[in-house]
């Protein structure tokens, strides 16, 4: 149904660290997977499933690590990668960075946290603030008799403890939604939509049930705004002129970054800038990348919608104040270049 | 301070150091000392030998230590089955543990021990697990269940764990619901008969109260279940999508396409015109347009489903053509998948904003993406009439750009559309002859010939073109060739006065100079036909075709039913069932799609249509070979006809169109002759070669009537290809009647009536003698076996090859084409022993050309034991004798149309080899210069099977090789 064993393995497919779950494939099957990889990228047909005879593996990578899993069954492929996924993020919050060295200096943590978010091929808790309620990096404080198994693991409501208080009842809501667009070389839209999320942040005491009501209504200043033009690898000797805010070259990225701090609606600004091309013409054809667009629009939101009401129902009765908070980001925005 | 210290040990004596301070008495010695030990287990190193010291450390009450001895457990208990019994008592007294957690623990580890010995321990403490009050320790013991059936599953069934697991789908805690589930659904898929999810609308309501209340990976356990089975009707169907629908909008790929897959499957049941039916559909578009947002590897799980539901359902994202516009970051996988997807969502309304895209990508610089980017640009042409003519002038302008790889593919698609659009856009040709010479790869060398040779008549430089072509023949590729060849027989039929030569040119290389086989047939027809007559021909060569249709690459209806049900699996993202990959039958079953069922009000619908697209849905396919096969035929499904069969000139390019009706004239209708048998000498006086005389001394052996070798029966007609039916067969021949050992299954899900059988016109006449019974309606599922006897006495037409046999089969509904090469020693007749004069005076007679050779090896067969298998297939051992301590043996055989065929086997030990001679008369009928060697190496195949001394492939192929050369016999010459 899912993976045989999960692996982790360095830049070069060596394994860091591994679990076997269910023991029907080989472990050893996991030195094909690096040359496979090379062959597959060799003949540009790279994809995220890769099979070895009656192996599979379902990869991702991170940083400078291949998150593998191996399987030689028909198993669900998008529960796979969500669980890789879902792996990374643990380990983040745990360790801050997940690379290589971070397993190395946390490897019984890691040996831990592997037998606990996947048992026999199923994935089990994957939540690590409640994880990190009972695996802990001070392991060793802990003695048996202390560790409890936190009631949140298997309750009915598996995102929070019961018995929580506060001394002030509040409730902060993000609205936030991002924009992606895409855009072609003259200038029309071929794509726009809207990602939207809402984020509570809630200081709520006992287990209260929230009820929120949001409806669509309708200047704005962005903040932050960064764009990136893309230039040729070979450009040199930049030269820039802007109206407003400040651009500059950067070179590993082969963009011009020009960054506004505020950029109030309706405006127009212009940036100029010059660049140097050597006289000989490379013999490979670069691509050509699309603009890109970063920017922060607060207290706005595109779609219009606003939280007309949050009612709170606790058992208590007690008052509570919620608190809300509009924010626009840009998401994938690219405007094609001809 | 970090866990790092523990990879760097002393290197010398790390075992014995390591083994002291596992049995330090300080604790924190010993937590460290285990450490260090699973340090070096993650880095590869054997620590095996430390197990009774490890071991020792696992009674403690340091959970971490717990943890690190268990792990250690794990991996070393398999190659140490002796001692890890030691390990039981601990399992044992840690699952009754006062900390759940270390219950928990415990039962987790010991289903990971898969040493079968101690499984029958661990019985006890896992009953009384599965029982825990705490519901961590439950959901822990309902994996381990699993674990243990993976290990010895009837222990698991005899302990009763089975109907515990069972319980648990009713246990107060999701978690525990979800994971009895998981390890449910695990048993039973190992286990497909054992009826073990038992579902029916009780469970399924617990089933979907959990669903509401369990993590994200419960649901999806939840889902995956809930997709199996099959509700008692459309209202149960309606009511578990309406319970299912919510699960689109988490935030986790994995449980969308879960819930997708339910979606997809139940809908089935519901009828179209139900308001359910069209707000489902609605509901289905947004979270997977949502999926696309998520991480790539997800996004292409995504879009490969997406592809199989755009497939089956193509209204549901008819809109949403743009987000599948290719973004500039996408990774390549990504890219390719979004393509193939706009393009089956292209139609007139979005076309525009379609080829705009496609031309935007085809400069871009990636080459495989680019490539496909131009091939799509075609499959649009073909697919969206009213956008031909745009299409074609975007590819004009891409081949303009002169990037190299961008002109041979746009060529190879224009090519494509003047198969679709014949005689529309010929003003075009002259810009892709200016690009002849940068032409390097087969393919579209291939097209290019295929165009200049079918527009011939309107390039004045055709013959000089082709030339050009000709002069590197034999380092082509062989689709070049064989192009090449098709595209000079084509301009010289339209332009037979100056072309001449180059025919002769070519006809000369493909037959004489060639070894490809293909080729060299291809060059004989065309050369007989060109000499026999010229008219048939032109009817032949230049008919005209049919027109390819749009979406050749749909995956064929029974399978895409399949992969639907396994949506979000491996098989989905492969395009494969699940039998194509994975290992051994074990695990994988075949699932199909719920077939429509109305609830009791609405009994009285007409709707009972089987699962795939209604036929007005149905897109037009390019006919699969065996339509084509029919179109050829034209097969009449009523009484038997004797008449001709009808020759129809739809016929298509290519290997194909060699085949078409106009055969027939070309052999004329020849019916086999029986071989004169008045030519036998009268005497035998006359000089004989001095050996031959001796064999009449020998007796003929006895053979008993056996009957003939039998090979297994073999697939004719998958079931993909015949909506549902599947037919194997094989042929034999007992005691002088042949017959046809047919094994109909039906796989469909309709049950199939009214079969009946009929065999096209072929070179022995092989008639069924009887109609083709089944006696009772064939239900799904169901397999039926029918011996049919066959007859010789139905109509004779030479085929190719010669044992080709073209059925068709009909059955309610549908009709089905198929062909099948018969084994020729089904029409070895049981009078096949030459009288020993006739075989010596005939012998003399046979010229050399007519005579074969080839050596069976690895056959551990002595003369007897030889003759005896041989006789058992009807070629007879007319005399024997022994020559410098060799056998040789005289065979002879006569087929059902009286052709005989004679044979000396020589048999060395180890090392039999044998001479084929047919005798001259035989070759009168077929007059055809290769016709006798096909005859030939039919018997050589037939002697083989009968011998059941196997070649290997490649020696076979040689052999045959030799055999088609030393009976080259020389062309004849075209007429000037």
């Amino acid at each position: 149904m899912s993976a045989s064993a999960v692996f982790i393995l360095d830049v070069k497919g060596k394994p860091l660290i591994s679990r076997n779950y269910k023991g029907d494939v080989a472990m050893s099957k996991i030195e094909h997977f690096m040359p496979l990889l090379v062959q597959r990228e060799e003949e540009g047909a790279l994809a995220p499933l890769l099979s070895h005879g009656e192996v599979h593996f379902l990869w991702i990578k991170h940083s400078n690590l291949y998150l593998v899993a191996t399987t030689s069954k028909n198993a669900n492929a998008s529960l796979v990668y969500s669980f890789l996924y879902k792996t990374i993020e643990v380990f983040c919050e745990y360790f801050k960075e997940l690379e290589e060295e971070s397993i190395r200096d946390n490897f019984v943590i890691v040996y831990e946290l592997l037998d606990e978010l996947m048992d026999f091929g199923f994935p089990q808790t994957t939540d690590s603030k409640i994880l990190q309620e009972y695996i802990t990096q001070q392991s060793n404080k802990l003695e048996t008799g202390k560790s409890r198994v936190p009631p949140t693991v298997t309750n009915a409501v598996s995102w929070r403890s019961e018995g929580i208080k506060y001394k002030k009842n509040e409730v902060f809501i993000d609205v936030i939604e991002s924009v992606n667009l895409l855009v072609n070389a003259n200038g029309s839209v071929l794509l726009s939509e809207i990602v939207g999320t809402i984020k509570l942040k809630v200081f709520l005491s006992g287990m209260p049930e929230l009820e929120a009501k949001g409806q669509f209504k309708k200047q704005s200043v962005a903040n932050g705004v960064e764009i990136a033009v893309p230039v040729p690898s070979d450009a040199d000797s930049p030269r820039f002129k802007t109206s407003v805010g400040s651009a500059k070259y950067v070179p590993e990225r082969n963009v011009v970054i020009w960054s506004i701090k505020s950029f109030p609606g309706g405006k127009e600004y212009l940036m100029r800038a010059h660049f140097g091309l050597p006289s000989v013409e490379k013999e490979e054809v670069e691509g050509r990348p699309p603009i890109g667009v970063k920017f922060e629009i607060p207290y706005f939101t595109v779609s219009g919608i606003q939280v007309r009401y949050m009612k709170i129902i606790e058992k208590s009765g007690y008052q509570a104040l919620p608190w809300v908070r509009y924010i626009t980001q840009s998401g994938d925005y690219q405007l094609r270049t001809s | 301070m970090t866990d790092s210290k523990y990879f760097t040990t002393t290197k010398k004596g790390e075992i014995f150091e390591l083994k002291a301070e596992l049995n330090s008495d300080k604790k924190e010695k010993k937590k460290e000392a285990v450490k260090k030990v699973i340090a070096s287990m993650t880095v590869g190193k054997d620590v095996s030998a430390l197990f009774p010291d490890v071991v020792n450390c696992m009674q403690t009450d340091n959970l971490e230590l717990k943890k690190l001895v268990y792990l250690y457990l794990m991996n070393y208990a398999k190659s140490q089955p002796d001692m890890a019994i030691m390990a039981v008592n601990t399992f044992v007294k840690d699952c009754e543990d006062p900390n759940p957690l270390i219950r928990a623990l415990a039962v987790r580890t010991m289903g990971c021990i898969r040493v079968d010995k101690i499984t029958e321990y661990l019985c006890e403490p896992l009953r009384k697990c599965l029982k825990d009050e705490d519901p961590y320790v439950r959901k822990t013991a309902a994996v381990c269940v699993a674990k243990l059936h993976d290990i010895n599953a009837q222990l698991v069934e005899d302990q009763g764990f089975l109907d515990t697991l069972k319980d648990l789908i009713s246990d107060s805690n999701p978690m525990v619901v979800a994971n009895a589930v998981a390890a449910l659904s695990e048993i039973a898929e190992s286990h497909p008969s054992s009826n073990l999810l038992d579902l029916n609308p009780q469970s399924i309501n617990k089933l979907l109260t959990a669903l509401n209340e369990c993590t994200e990976w419960g649901q999806i356990f939840i889902l995956d279940c809930l997709a199996n089975y099959t509700p008692k009707d459309d209202r149960e169907a309606q009511s578990i999508c309406e319970r299912v629908t919510p699960r689109l909008s988490h935030a986790n790929s994995a449980v969308v396409l879960s819930a997708v897959k339910v979606l997809m499957k139940f809908m089935e049941m519901l009828s179209k015109d139900l308001d359910y039916y069209g707000t489902l559909l609605k509901k289905l578009a947004p979270p997977l347009v949502t999926l696309l947002s998520a991480e790539p590897e997800l996004q292409y799980v995504a879009l490969r489903n997406i592809n199989l539901i755009v497939q089956k359902r193509p209204e549901i994202l008819k809109h949403e053509m743009k987000v599948f516009f290719v973004k500039y970051n996408d990774p390549i996988y990504v890219k390719l998948e979004k393509l193939d997807i706009m393009i089956r969502l292209a139609s007139q309304a979005n076309i525009a904003q379609v080829l705009a895209e496609l031309k935007e990508y085809a400069t871009e610089v990636d080459v495989d993406f680019v490539r496909k980017a131009v091939r799509a640009i075609g499959r649009c042409a073909i697919k969206v009439e009213q956008s031909a003519e745009r299409c074609v002038s975007t590819l004009l302008d891409l081949i303009q750009t002169k990037v190299n790889y961008v002109v041979q593919e746009a060529i190879v698609v224009i090519k494509d559309i003047f198969r679709k659009y014949p005689n529309k856009y010929e003003s075009v040709i002259a810009t892709l002859c200016e690009n002849l010479d940068s032409l390097d790869e087969p393919e579209a060398r291939a097209a290019m010939i295929w165009i200049v040779g079918e527009y011939a008549e309107r390039i004045d430089n055709a013959d000089e073109l082709l030339e050009s072509f000709l002069e590197g023949f034999h380092d082509e590729s062989t689709q070049v060739q064989l192009q090449l060849l098709t595209g000079i027989v084509k301009l010289f039929l339209k332009k037979p006065t100056e072309t001449q030569e180059l025919v002769q040119q070519v006809l000369s290389l493909a037959t004489q100079d060639s070894d490809n086989p293909d080729l060299r047939d291809r060059g004989y027809i065309y050369w007989r036909l060109l000499s026999t007559d010229p008219v048939a021909a032109k009817e032949v060569v230049l008919a005209e075709k049919p027109l390819i249709s749009e979406e050749t690459d749909l995956i064929e209806p029974t399978l895409l039913d399949e992969l639907i049900c396994y949506i979000g699996t491996l098989a989905s993202v492969y395009h494969k069932p699940p039998s194509a990959f994975v290992e051994g039958g074990r695990g994988v079953v075949h699932k199909s799609l719920p077939p429509r069922t109305a609830s009791s009000e609405s009994a009285e619908s007409p709707e009972t249509a089987p699962a795939g697209a209604p036929p007005g849905e149905q897109p037009d396919v390019i006919p699969a070979q065996g339509d084509l096969l029919g179109d050829l035929l034209n097969l009449d499904l009523g009484p038997p006809v004797s008449g001709p069969p009808l020759t129809t000139s739809s016929v298509q390019m290519g290997a194909v169109d060699l085949l078409g009706g106009g055969l027939d004239s070309l052999i004329g209708g020849t019916n086999f002759v029986a071989p004169p048998t008045a030519a036998v000498p009268a005497s035998l006086g006359a000089p004989i070669g001095s050996g031959l005389s001796d064999l009449f001394d020998l007796t003929s052996g006895v053979g008993t009537l056996s009957g003939s070798y039998v090979a297994p029966k073999a697939v004719w007609l998958p079931a993909m290809k015949a909506k549902g039916l599947e037919i194997s067969g094989t042929f034999t021949r007992q005691v002088g009647s042949i017959s046809m050992d047919l094994q109909l299954t039906n796989k469909a899900l309709q049950v199939m009536t009214d079969f009946a059988i009929q065999f096209n016109r072929n070179s022995f006449g092989l008639a069924p003698a009887a109609p083709l019974q089944v006696h009772a309606p064939l239900s799904p599922n169901q397999t039926v076996e029918i011996s049919l006897p066959l007859s010789t006495v139905g109509s004779v037409m030479k085929m190719e090859p010669l044992n080709n046999l073209q059925v068709a089969v009909k059955n309610n509904i549908d009709v089905f084409y198929f062909s099948t090469l018969y084994p020729l020693h089904i029409l070895f007749v049981e009078d096949g022993k030459m009288d020993r004069q006739m075989f010596l005076a005939t012998w003399k007679d046979i010229p050399n050309e007519n005579e074969a050779q080839f050596q069976i090896r690895d056959c551990p067969l002595n003369a007897e034991a030889a003759s005896s298998k041989l006789q058992s297939s009807n070629i007879f051992t007319v005399a024997k004798r022994n020559v410098e301590g060799q056998d040789m043996l005289y065979q002879s055989l006569k087929l059902t149309n009286g052709i005989w065929v004679l044979a000396e086997l020589r048999i060395q030990p180890g090392n039999p080899s044998c001479t084929v001679r047919a005798p001259a008369p035989t070759l009168r009928p077929w007059s055809l210069p290769f016709v006798p060697c096909q005859g030939v190496v039919l018997v050589e195949d037939a002697v083989q099977a009968s011998l059941q001394a196997w070649l290997e492939p490649e020696s076979v192929r040689s052999l045959k090789r030799t055999f088609l050369e030393s009976f080259h016999i020389h062309p004849v010459r075209l007429p000037r």
